[in-house]
Order: structure tokens, then sequence, then C-alpha cells
């Protein structure tokens, strides 16, 4: 039994007192700045990111994945309490838990996320472990044409899946490449777009893209409309779901599990695709769905487990193809390459205790939600109260103090002003900051590949099509592409993210 | 021209993007370009920017063709201040210090905020300052001096 004899490597690594406690931490910090409304588990990420870089890496990636769940279980308590999604997978939570809220069962709508999060989690954690290693063995097999055309159809994806305008997002992914290679040409050591300003050779960091974007231009965002919020919940009783509602949600749980860990492997998806899928299939089951958005804990478990399902699952690309499937995963691989780790097939046969010790990590970090969240819940919904106008000095602050410790560099704070005017700028004209983030990642590698490729066929860009994985690879890209220019799916697509305006 | 473009946010999204690849694409005539073979450090760069260029060229143009919402209510005050207090910061952590800069950047972003009332805003100074003094520079250690060289240390 090979599954279990890995798992007991990354048992050994991740069950030292020091990484659970980094674990802990993470999940409890996590929690903390997710539940502060207005910030997403991106920028909670990005904020927390410089915290690890003292850290080895084992426990720097335990402690990242720790604070993605903490962030992303806080932005359900917002979601729930005061109808104020943190991120955009929590969306759909808020319909129903926001109305489960207003008649008292806000107890037994936050249990039920933890619940059903944690099912999602344990169920996902293990096909991690399963599908992982065969999933690695064919990418080690990859050529630099395969990994161009992986990448092709990777951004592609997160295209489609993701809503709004096409070309714009398609548009906002190029621009993403083009400032992923700002800085020097490793091959040719050319300065590239650099304007001679020393901070820039070594590139741009990526901390400072996704504060600026997703932290910053948030927050310019949410001084536009500082309309006042109202926590109805004072104090959370009844934790405990009813024999009724268990009943209730063991369906929904489980199509949600299934459902979010086949969509959080495909790239772009993720935890919001999941979550809005899951909740269209437990309406579609529903004997009743005009009980929908009216408070049916059907409506809590199903999402909130397919959101959880798709966030775990989201790390096998990740961690097998070194191809992040979206921002969150974008900020591990730049992550791992800060702590020296080239994310990738290699990762698992050269890094063992790595690789397994974040795949057992991440089912004792879901653990930890449950323990740690149900008894905490009275500090959540304190920290919900404060008003918004006390509470975003203190968020920049944190963004200044983080992007200024990268490097102890002025300059870094200046481009994260920089990188904030931009994201606020995309966020009026309705160009989505993700696909950059995206790019901005993908932008060095993609670059490397097509040069790689291109020096072995000898200038043939046939090789792309030759390869039979690689054209598939493209062919699928296109297919989706084509898909998304149809009518009908195009209809279908506006359809399933309408609910979330 | 208002009548011209009937979808703002599209129009003015595709002359952002077509000006950024223009950009882009003027500065990487600089690199040599190179082959498909043997790649250039500006083979790249240049085949993304002219595609950035174009397709912004075609929201452009499509936004002439479509409807679309105006762009309404830009947050002046936050889009000002808050890039201006970060800036501020940065120029004066070194120099001045944790304390200043951060009490500095507390006060001029607060001011964005509709709500903004120097009383608060004081007590937020003081906490805050104080908190990352703690945090970051007596637990975490951070390389950044309590009170800068400019007050004479």
């Amino acid at each position: 039994m090979e599954l279990i004899a890995n798992l007991g490597i990354g048992l050994e690594a991740a069950f030292t007192p020091i990484n659970l406690l980094y674990c802990l931490a993470g999940v409890f910090l996590g929690t903390l700045i997710g539940v502060l409304p207005g910030l997403g588990p991106v920028a909670t990420i990005a904020m927390l990111l410089p915290a690890t870089f003292a850290l080895p890496p084992v426990s720097a990636l335990i402690m990242l994945a720790g604070i993605y769940y903490g962030a992303q279980y806080g932005g359900s308590t917002t979601a729930i309490l005061i109808n104020l999604p943190g991120e955009s997978s929590s969306v759909i939570t808020a319909l129903d838990g926001y109305a489960m809220a207003r008649q008292g069962r806000a107890g037994a709508a936050l249990s039920t996320a933890a619940l059903g999060s944690f099912f999602a989690g344990t169920v996902a954690t293990f096909l991690l472990a399963v599908f992982a290693p065969p999933l690695a063995d064919i990418a080690l097999k990859f050529g630099p044409a395969e990994y161009f055309s992986l990448m092709v159809l990777g951004l592609m994806a997160s295209v489609v899946l993701a809503h709004g305008s096409l070309p714009k997002a398609i548009a906002m992914i190029v621009f993403g490449l083009l400032l992923g290679i700002v800085g020097t040409d490793v091959n040719s050591g050319t300065q590239r777009f650099t304007f001679e300003v020393p901070e820039l050779a070594d590139g741009i960091n990526f901390v400072v893209v996704a504060m600026g974007m997703f932290g910053l231009g948030e927050v310019i965002k949410n001084l536009e409309d500082e309309h006042s919020r109202s926590v109805f919940v004072k104090s959370v009783t009844g934790l405990m779901p009813t024999r009724e509602d268990f009943k209730r949600i063991v369906g929904p749980i489980l199509r949600g599990t299934a459902l979010g860990s086949a969509l959080g492997i495909l790239p772009g998806g993720g935890a919001m695709l999941s979550s809005f899928a899951a909740y269209s299939l437990e309406k579609k089951v529903a004997k009743d769905p005009s009980r929908f958005g009216k408070g049916a804990i059907e409506g809590v478990a199903g999402p909130e487990s397919a959101n959880n399902a798709g966030a775990q699952t989201s790390f096998i690309p990740m961690l097998t193809l070194g191809i992040p499937s979206n921002p969150v995963m974008a900020l591990m691989i730049g992550a791992m390459i800060i702590q020296g780790i080239q994310p990738g097939p290699a990762v698992m046969t050269e890094q063992p205790a790595l690789f397994w010790g974040i795949i057992v990590s991440m089912w004792i970090g879901n653990l930890f939600l449950i323990v740690l969240n149900l008894p905490l819940i009275g500090i959540w919904v304190r920290l919900l109260t404060i008003p918004y106008h006390v509470l975003f000095p203190g968020i920049l602050v944190f963004c200044c103090i983080g992007v200024y410790s990268l490097n102890n560099s002025a300059f870094d704070v200046y481009m994260m002003a920089g990188f904030g005017l931009l994201g606020y700028v995309c966020a009026k004209l309705e160009c989505e900051p993700a696909p950059m983030l995206l790019g901005f990642i993908l932008g060095p590698m993609m670059e490397e590949y097509l040069r790689r490729a291109m020096t072995l066929s000898r200038g043939n860009p046939m090789v792309f099509i030759e390869r039979p994985i690689s054209a598939a690879m493209l062919a699928l890209a296109l297919i989706a592409l084509l898909a998304v220019l149809s009518p009908a799916i195009r209809k279908k697509r506006e359809e399933a993210f309408q609910e979330e305006e | 021209m208002q009548g011209l473009i009937r979808n703002p946010k599209d129009f003015w999204s595709g002359v952002m993007f077509t000006a950024v690849g223009l950009a882009f694409a003027w500065i990487s005539q600089d690199y040599q370009f190179g082959s498909a073979r043997r790649m250039g450090a500006g083979f790249f760069p240049m085949v993304l920017a002219l595609i950035l260029a174009a397709l912004g060229a075609f929201i452009t143009l499509r936004a002439l063709f479509t409807e679309g919402e105006g762009i309404r209510g830009l947050a002046l005050k936050g889009l000002l201040l808050v890039p201006i207090g970060c800036l501020i910061f940065a120029a004066t952590v070194r120099g001045g210090g944790i304390l200043l800069s951060v009490g500095l950047l507390v006060l001029v972003s607060a001011a964005a905020s509709v709500h903004f009332k120097l009383r608060t805003a004081a007590i937020m100074m003081v906490v805050l300052a104080a908190f990352c003094a703690l945090v970051f520079i007596i637990a975490l250690g951070l390389p950044i001096p309590m009170v800068g060289p400019w007050f004479g240390n």
C-alpha cells in the first residue's frame, strides 16, 4: 500500500509539534483576517505571506494552507452573519445563510458550513493523495512543448470558467504575462522594461501585484459606498443543528463534495465555480425549490461543502504540474518559488516530506477549523462590528509593512500604490484582476518553455501540434474558447453567474 | 462623442489595453528580436504586446456597437488619499521610523472616509502605531527603526 506509506511520510512531517502549531496559527490568523469584511483569501494570503518567509519550507507552506482554509471559512462567516461575502465563493452562502441568520438560526448555519467543509475537506484530501502521484508521473514525461500548451489551456480555461467579458479577460491575461517578464531576461541578461531602475532588475514581486490589485484596489472600491452594515446577530446560540437539520444536510454535503472535487481540478474554477454549481444542483433536486433564498439549510450545506472540496482539489494541478488554477494557487506557487522550490512534478519525488506533509496538513487544517471556529465564534462576531472606516487604515498599514518588509524597499511600496490604482481602474472598467495574476505568475515560465520547445524543434512551430499530448491540450483550449462563443452556452454561462449580481 | 461611445466601460478598457500594448511594443523594439529558433529577449514581449494592442482595438471598436452601463461614482477621495498615504509611508519609514510613518499613513488614509473625525483618527494613529511597533519590531524583529535617523538617532 504505497498510499499508506506516503501518508505516513506526510504524517511524520506534519505531526511535529512545531508544524501543528504553525498550522493552527495559520488557520487562526486566516480566519481572523478573513472575517474582516472586504478582505478575500487572496488579499489575506498576500498580507500574511511575509510572516512565513523566515520559516522552513514545509512549515511555511503548511501555515499558508492553513491561512487559506481559515480565510475561506472567515468569508463564509461574514456571508452568513452580515450578508457581506468576503470572496466570490461565499456569495452563494450569503443567500440562504443570511436568511437563516435573520431567522435566528445563525448557529445552525455556521456549524453546517463547518461540518460540510470538514467532510468535503476530508474526502478531497484523500482524493488528492490518490490522484496526485499518477498525474505527477504523467507530468514528468512532459517536454517543453507540452508544458507550454498546458499553460495555454490553463489560462484559457480560467477565462472560460470565470465570469465577465471574454476578450477583456484574455487581454488581462496578456497584460499579466507582459508584467511577468519585466526584469532581467535569464537567457540574454537583457534588462527588459526596467527603465534602468535597479529595483526592477529582479522583476516585480508578485506580492506587490497581489496586494495592490486585491488589497488596495478593494479598499478604494469599498470607500465608494460606505453604507453602514448592521450586524444582525449579537450572539450566536444553538450551534448544533437539530436532528432534522442533519437529515437534510447529508445529501447536499455528499453531492456538494462530489461536484466540488471534480470542478476544483479544472483550471479557473476552483472554489467559486463549485459553489455556484452546487447551489443550482441543490435547487434542482429539492422537492420545494421555493424555499431557497429564504433560509434553506441545504443552500448552505451544498455550496459550502463544494467550495471547500474545490479549494482542496485545486491543489492537485498546483502540486503536480506547477500550474495555478486560481489566484490563490498562483500565490502558493509564488511562495514556493520564494522558498526555493520550483513547483512541478519533481516536487513529489524530490521532496516527499514537503509534498505529503502539505497534503496531511490540509486535513489537519480542516480539523482545526472545526475545533477553533465553533468555540471562537463569539470573537468573530465581535470583529464584525468594527466599522469599516476604523478598519481600513489598519488594513493599509498591514499591506504597507508587509510589502516593505519583503526587501526593505520603499520602491516596492510605491509600486503597490500604483497597482492599487490599477486595481481600482480595472474594477471600474469591469476587468477581472484574477486572470492577470495568473498570467503574471505564468509569464516567465511560458516564455522559457516556448523558447526551449522552439529551440528543440529548430524553430518549427508545428511541434505544438505534432506532439499528441500538446496537440490535445491546445485542441481542448480551442474547444473551450469556441464553446463560450457559441450562443447557447454563452447564455447558460451568463445565467450561472447571474445570481452573483 | 458621448453618442458614439455606447459602452464606456468596454471602450475605455480597450483604450487602456491598446495603450499598454503599444507602449510595451515600442520598448520591445530595443531588444533583440531573434528568430523563432533562437528567440531574442524581444520576441515574446513583442508578440504579446501586439496581441494586447490588437485585443484592445477590438474591444474598443466593439464598444461602439454594444450597449453598456456608464462609469459612475468614482471614489475620488479614496483614489487619491489611499495611494498617497502609502507613498508617504514608504518615503518616511526609513528616515522617520515606524511610529511616524504608520501614524501618517493612518491619518492620511482615514481622511478618505466620509466618517472621518479627527479625534477617532488620532486614537487610531496612536493605537496602530503602538501595535505595529510592538508586533513588527519588538516581537518579529523586522529591521525597521522605531524612531528613525531624522530625529537624531
